[in-house]
Order: C-alpha cells, then sequence, then structure tokens
C-alpha cells in the first residue's frame, strides 16, 4: 500500500515552501529563496515519481485493473450522515498521472526562472506564489472529494490571479488579473450550484461514493436525479452540465475563454506552468474525473463538451493564425489544444476499447503539458533577448538562438502532429476516437489540426527565419538554469509518445492498446505537412505574400483578428445591459431604501434619546424619587396584581 | 397599657417616613446623612420587634440590628469623607451644587 506520510509531503513541502518564503523570504532567504523553492519542489518531484511507480507497478492493479485507492480520508466537516466534506487524498491513474506531470512541469519553470527572473524586485515574492500554486494544484488532482476539490480549485484560481498580476505596476497586467479572477469566478459560480445539485441527489460529496451511486443503473439516486427535472432538463443532466461549466471557465472554452489571452501578461514562465501545462487543464482533470457518470448516466451532456470542445479548438485555432503577440499565439493554440482534449472526452464511450477518446484526451494532456511548457519557455527565452513579445521585433534569430531554435522546432514539430513526436500519437488517437464517433467532429478536427501546423509555423518561422537579424548578438541565450529545461522538455516531448499510455490510463482501469493505423494517419499528417509547407511559404523570407492575402480577405482577417468580437460582446452586455439594467436599479435600492432603513432607526433612536435624557438630572435626590416609587411600584405589583 | 408589636411597627414606620422626607426635602448633605439614619434605625426597630415578639428564643434580629449598626458607622464614614472633600472643592454642601453626573 501507498506510504501515506510520503503523499502527504508531495503537496505540502510547496506549501512549506510558500510559508517560509513568504514570510522569511525577504529577510532570511534574501539571496537564496530560489534555491530553497527549486529544492523544495525537487523533492517533491521524486516522492510522486516514486508514489507513481508504487501505484503503477506495485500495488494499483487489483486483478488486472487499476483500483481508485483512497489512503487517506479525514472527516471535516459532516453535515449528516454520509454526506460530509472530507480531506483526502484519492490515488488512481489520472491522479498519479497527473501529479507526476505538475510537479515535473513546475520543477521545469522553477529551474528556468532562476535565470529568467534574476533581479527582480519580488523574487522571494515571486517563489512562494509558484509554491503556493503548485501546493494548490497537487491538492486539486489529489482531491478525493468534489468539496475539496472545489477548495483548491478557488486556491488555483487565487495564485492564478497573484502570478498575472505579478508586475502589479502595469495596468494592462492588473486589468488582466481581475479579468481572470472574475471569468473563471462567475463559472465557478456555476460549479458550486453543480457540486450542490450533485451531491443533494447523490446525498455524498465523496468521488468514489458519488460515481458508484450515479452510475448504478438500479439505485434509488439515480432514478431521482433522472427524473426529477427542471425546465425539461433532468436533475443529473443540470448538475453535470453546471460543473462542466466551471470547468469551461478554467480550461478557457469557449465562450469562456477570455481571459486566457490577456493572462499572458504575466511572467512568462508563469505562462507556461498555469496556463499552458496545468492549471488550464484542471477543467479537462475534472471531466474525466467524473467521466463515468457522464459516459453511463448522461451521455446529453457528454455531447455538449463534444461541441464546446470542438468550436473552441477551430475558433482558437483560427485566431491563433492572426494574432501577432508571439505568447498570445500560443494561449489561443493552448485553447484550441484543451478543446481537443475536451471533444476527445465528449465522444469517448465506457470501459474496454470504447474508452480510446478517454485515453487520448489524458495521453494528450500529457504531451501537450510537455510541448506546450516547452513551446512557452522557448518564447520566454526569445522575449529575454529581444525584450519584446510582438513578432515585428523578431526574425532570424536562429543564429542567435541556437539550443532554444532546435527545441522549439521540436515543440512545434510535436504540436503540429509530425511522427514520430509526441504530439502525433496522442492526436492520432483523438481523431480516431472521433472518427468512430461523430464523423462531423472528426472533420472539424482534422481541419483544426492542419490549422495548428499552419499557425505554429508561422509562429516558427516568424521568429527564427523571416528575415535577417538586425539584433546584435548583446548577450547570450540565458544560460544553464535557462537551457536545461528546454533540453529536458524538448527530450520528452519527442519521446513521449511511445509511452504504451493505455496501460496506465484508461476509462475504467483496465488495460487498452491505442490502436493505430498507419492509413488512418496519411490524411492528418498530410494535412499537417501541408500547413508547415504553405507557412513556410508564406514566412520563410520576408515576401509579402502573407499580408497580400490578409488584405485579399480584409472582413474576414478583421472579423478573426479581432478574436470574432467576443471580448466586445462581453463589454457590451456588462456595461450596456447589466451595469444599467440591474447595477443601477441595485445601487439606487441600495442607497435609498436600504441605507434609508439603516438611517432611520439610527434617527429615531437619537430623536428618543433626546426627549429621554433629562429624566438623567445629575440631582441625588431625583434619583431617590425613583427609586422611591419604583420600590412602591414594584410593592403593589407583587401584592396586589400578581398576589405573590 | 403594655405596648404590643404594633405601637412598635408604628413607630418605625412614622421613623421610615420622616427618613424619607427629610431625604427629599433637605438640600444640606449632613441632614440628608442623618435622614439616611432614620431610616436605617426604623429598620433596626423593625428587625428588634420581630425578634421580640415572634422569635423570643433567638437572637437573629438582634445580631442584625448590630450588623446594620456596623453598617452604618461604616457609610457614615464614607459619606462625611466624601461630604468634606465636595466642600474642599466647592466651598459648600449643598446637594444642588453637586449634579455634574448628568447624561
Amino acid at each position: 500500500m501507498p506510504n501515506v506520510i510520503i503523499l502527504v509531503l508531495i503537496p505540502f513541502l510547496p506549501l512549506a515552501s510558500f510559508l517560509i518564503l513568504g514570510l522569511f523570504g525577504k529577510s532570511i532567504f534574501r539571496n537564496t529563496s530560489g534555491l530553497a523553492g527549486t529544492l523544495s519542489l525537487f523533492v517533491s518531484f521524486l516522492l510522486s515519481i516514486y508514489t507513481s511507480f508504487g501505484y503503477f507497478f506495485e500495488y494499483g492493479k487489483a486483478n488486472g485493473i487499476y483500483q481508485k485507492l483512497v489512503p487517506l480520508k479525514l472527516s471535516w466537516l459532516e453535515f449528516s450522515n454520509g454526506l460530509s466534506i472530507d480531506m483526502g487524498i484519492i490515488l488512481d491513474p489520472i491522479s498519479v498521472m497527473m501529479i507526476m506531470v505538475v510537479t515535473f512541469i513546475s520543477l521545469m519553470v522553477h529551474i528556468y526562472s532562476l535565470t529568467y527572473m534574476k533581479g527582480e524586485e519580488r523574487f522571494s515574492t515571486y517563489y512562494s506564489y509558484l509554491s503556493l500554486f503548485t501546493f494548490s494544484m497537487l491538492g486539486l488532482v489529489l482531491s478525493s472529494n468534489i468539496f475539496q476539490i472545489y477548495i483548491f480549485w478557488e486556491l488555483v484560481g487565487v495564485s492564478s490571479f497573484l502570478l498575472i498580476g505579478f508586475y502589479y505596476n502595469k495596468p494592462s497586467a492588473v486589468a488582466a488579473s481581475k479579468k481572470a479572477f472574475i471569468v473563471t469566478r462567475f463559472a465557478d459560480l456555476g460549479f458550486l450550484i453543480g457540486i450542490l445539485v450533485l451531491s443533494f441527489y447523490s446525498g455524498t460529496l465523496d468521488f468514489n461514493t458519488l460515481i458508484q451511486r450515479l452510475t448504478s443503473p438500479g439505485s434509488g439516486e439515480l432514478k431521482t436525479a433522472v427524473t426529477t427535472s427542471f425546465l425539461g432538463i433532468s436533475a443529473l443532466n443540470w448538475g453535470l452540465a453546471l460543473v462542466f461549466m466551471g470547468g469551461a471557465g478554467k480550461s478557457a472554452l469557449f465562450p469562456l475563454h477570455i481571459w486566457l489571452p490577456d493572462a499572458m501578461e504575466g511572467p512568462t514562465p508563469v505562462s507556461a506552468l498555469i496556463h499552458a501545462a496545468t492549471m488550464v487543464v484542471a477543467g479537462v482533470y475534472l471531466v474525466a474525473r467524473l467521466f463515468p457518470v457522464l459516459a453511463l448516466s448522461a451521455p446529453e451532456v457528454l455531447e455538449l463538451i463534444t461541441l464546446v470542445g470542438v468550436i473552441t479548438a477551430l475558433i482558437a485555432a483560427l485566431i491563433a493564425c492572426t494574432q501577432t503577440d508571439i505568447k498570445r499565439v500560443l494561449a489561443y493554440s493552448t485553447m484550441s489544444q484543451i478543446g481537443f482534449m475536451m471533444f476527445a472526452l465528449g465522444v469517448s464511450g465506457y470501459g474496454g476499447s470504447n474508452g480510446i477518446g478517454f485515453t487520448a484526451s489524458m495521453f494528450h494532456l500529457f504531451t501537450h503539458a510537455l510541448f506546450k511548457a516547452l513551446l512557452f519557455l522557448g518564447a520566454g527565452s526569445v522575449i529575454h533577448y529581444v525584450h519584446s513579445n510582438e513578432m515585428k521585433d523578431m526574425g532570424g534569430l536562429k543564429k542567435h538562438l541556437p539550443i532554444t531554435h532546435i527545441t522549439f522546432l521540436i515543440a512545434c514539430l510535436a504540436i503540429a502532429g509530425v511522427p514520430p513526436f509526441s504530439g502525433f500519437f496522442s492526436k492520432e488517437g483523438i481523431l480516431l476516437a472521433a472518427y468512430e464517433h461523430n464523423p462531423a467532429v472528426f472533420w472539424l478536427a482534422l481541419a483544426t489540426s492542419g490549422l495548428t501546423a499552419y499557425y505554429m509555423f508561422r509562429l516558427y518561422f516568424r521568429i527564427f527565419w523571416y528575415k535577417a537579424s538586425q539584433q546584435h548578438k548583446h548577450h547570450g541565450e540565458g544560460g544553464f538554469a535557462m537551457m536545461l529545461p528546454l533540453i529536458l522538455l524538448a527530450v520528452g516531448a519527442a519521446v513521449a509518445g511511445f509511452i504504451p499510455f493505455g496501460r496506465f490510463v484508461s476509462s475504467d482501469g483496465s488495460l487498452l492498446t491505442l490502436p493505430f493505423h498507419w492509413l488512418f494517419s496519411i490524411a492528418p499528417v498530410t494535412l499537417g505537412l501541408l500547413g508547415i509547407f504553405s507557412a513556410m511559404v508564406l514566412f520563410k523570407k520576408e515576401n509579402g505574400k502573407a499580408d497580400q492575402i490578409s488584405s485579399f480577405m480584409s472582413r474576414v482577417y478583421k472579423l478573426v483578428y479581432h478574436k470574432f468580437y467576443v471580448d466586445e460582446i462581453y463589454l457590451f452586455i456588462t456595461r450596456k445591459v447589466l451595469f444599467s439594467m440591474v447595477g443601477r436599479p441595485a445601487a439606487w435600492i441600495d442607497r435609498n431604501i436600504i441605507d434609508g432603513l439603516v438611517n432611520l432607526s439610527g434617527a429615531t433612536t437619537k430623536a428618543v434619546s433626546e426627549r429621554i435624557k433629562v429624566i438623567q438630572s445629575g440631582k441625588v435626590q431625583h434619583y431617590g424619587l425613583y427609586f422611591l416609587f419604583g420600590v412602591i411600584g414594584l410593592g403593589v405589583l407583587l401584592i396586589y396584581v400578581i398576589k405573590f | 397599657m403594655q405596648p404590643g408589636i404594633y405601637h412598635l411597627l408604628l413607630i418605625s414606620t412614622a421613623l421610615f417616613f420622616i427618613g424619607v422626607y427629610g431625604f427629599f426635602t433637605r438640600r444640606n448633605l449632613i441632614t440628608m446623612l442623618m435622614s439616611i439614619e432614620l431610616i436605617l434605625n426604623s429598620v433596626n426597630i423593625n428587625f428588634i420587634a420581630f425578634n421580640k415578639y415572634l422569635w423570643a428564643n433567638k437572637l437573629d434580629g438582634v445580631l442584625f440590628t448590630i450588623f446594620i449598626m456596623a453598617i452604618a458607622a461604616a457609610e457614615a464614614a464614607v459619606a462625611i469623607a466624601i461630604i468634606i472633600n465636595l466642600y474642599r472643592s466647592r466651598q459648600s454642601i449643598d446637594v444642588k451644587h453637586a449634579e455634574e453626573l448628568k447624561w
């Protein structure tokens, strides 16, 4: 069985480093805060490797099926018998896979930031926030209780807010952090209501019990949840759809995606950790955690997830083709890839070989974490070199940044789905699952993967080729601490595809081999190569062809460039509709009626006390008189009225 | 005619109300203090009377009377100390000059 102390240490080491660096970072650890944070995370990483080896190869399996183990469960708030908020640790293939991903990427980012953030005024604060985030994310993936996951969900939201707004004297960063917080909070409202609905009908907050009750066909809880309906939709579907809304907010799915591109105002390593590899896949993780319920009892919600996922994937890929800020391109590409993971879950079935989509989605989550973190860290290295996010300041950097160039190329090949890099395998799994389940989704996904290849190589050529460099080689690439994570991640992104993922992660815990057909791969790979080729034609040399095309389709180009005006729609709804229709009347009621009542009670008290204060004359004899009459009155009362 | 409990209660009641009257009408703090002593003494007479006529073989009432006398002495000492201080601060022992403790 797993060692509980080691399991607890995995999230609590980052928590300890958060507390210590937060409290003493400016005094004791003034110069060593980065090293201290990195060291504690390194230990945490080793422990999670140890745990995952133990889980996958020693005690995880029973009869060839991976079990959901709950080695630790502390009852925290008990509402009624069976319904309690517990603090527990769950071990199953996805949570074990996630702690590996989170600690590994976080470790890479910690090492990378040693150089990247060097000389920052709030260096130790930065590391303490990173530790806080890592703690919350590890807590989130290890949660055994749906309310516990909600608590950690909010904690990652807070740490994301803190890190986006890290450069707090930059107004755009402050605005972006507020936007991220408000949008995800709004989505979390749905999550909370969904939790309440689900726990009301299933009578439990514990994941294992909840899944068991809501999937066994004969259970009374499932019957009531399915038969009770509101607005024609069953309570179960409402609950799950609202929980999915929370996931969609955190995972930046359309139409709750508007915060993610702005979140790029944060430091680049933070974007790599939070807004590419770990936190934004929390929504995918949540859907995967509740997957048995969705697949067995609520296929309608899965349809919704498929729809949202595929729309997000396509729209984000289109927008990514037009952006000029390299981090924003990467942000939209993240959105698009998360859309892939989501609809892969949506098209998946439960159990055995039906669960290809589930395994492919988790596989893509895994490979995406590697190559997307690599892309962001590579972009960070580029930004570190040219001090700008804009494409127009770049070009021809391949001579100056050789290691960054190679690793970035590997990551681009991986995300474009070129064999034998990792993205190829996971994306093939997703496309295959979509093909078997829903042809329309498959064709959209195929088009999106072609677009992915195009916009990624647009970025690649635009940064590293395009024109002769105007930059002087004023400083190097950033040293060992920045290059080591790039190389490690590049190795991961190149070879991770060969992991037999189905042997570890599948929808019901049994072993699965991801099917693989050469013939099937021809179409996506050809399309990917086509995307790469067209990007090469347009952007390898500065030739103006791209501008010609964009001016040729100027209307469409403008629409896409402005991100389909989703932000403007949001602004219209909030400013024009919500503020004037709801906000102003509410403010009026607050100012005049609520405050009026409060003021009225105050004024009444004051007027009454003005009148009666003359009783307190300060004359001893008056007081004596009151006392006398009081005693006489009391006597009369006792003797004649109550007849004591 | 042998004086009975009624006579004694009559005296004590009269003494009590004389004391109350004095307390409310006099302005001089010393006189007010004397009125309070009258009230206390009316209570003492009550105690003695009830002890003598109702529980003749007990001593509770007598003991209480001694107790009250002790208290009255202490109270008189404190009151006179306050009065002296009051006189020092405002050259008067009239109660209407000591009414700052209001509102």
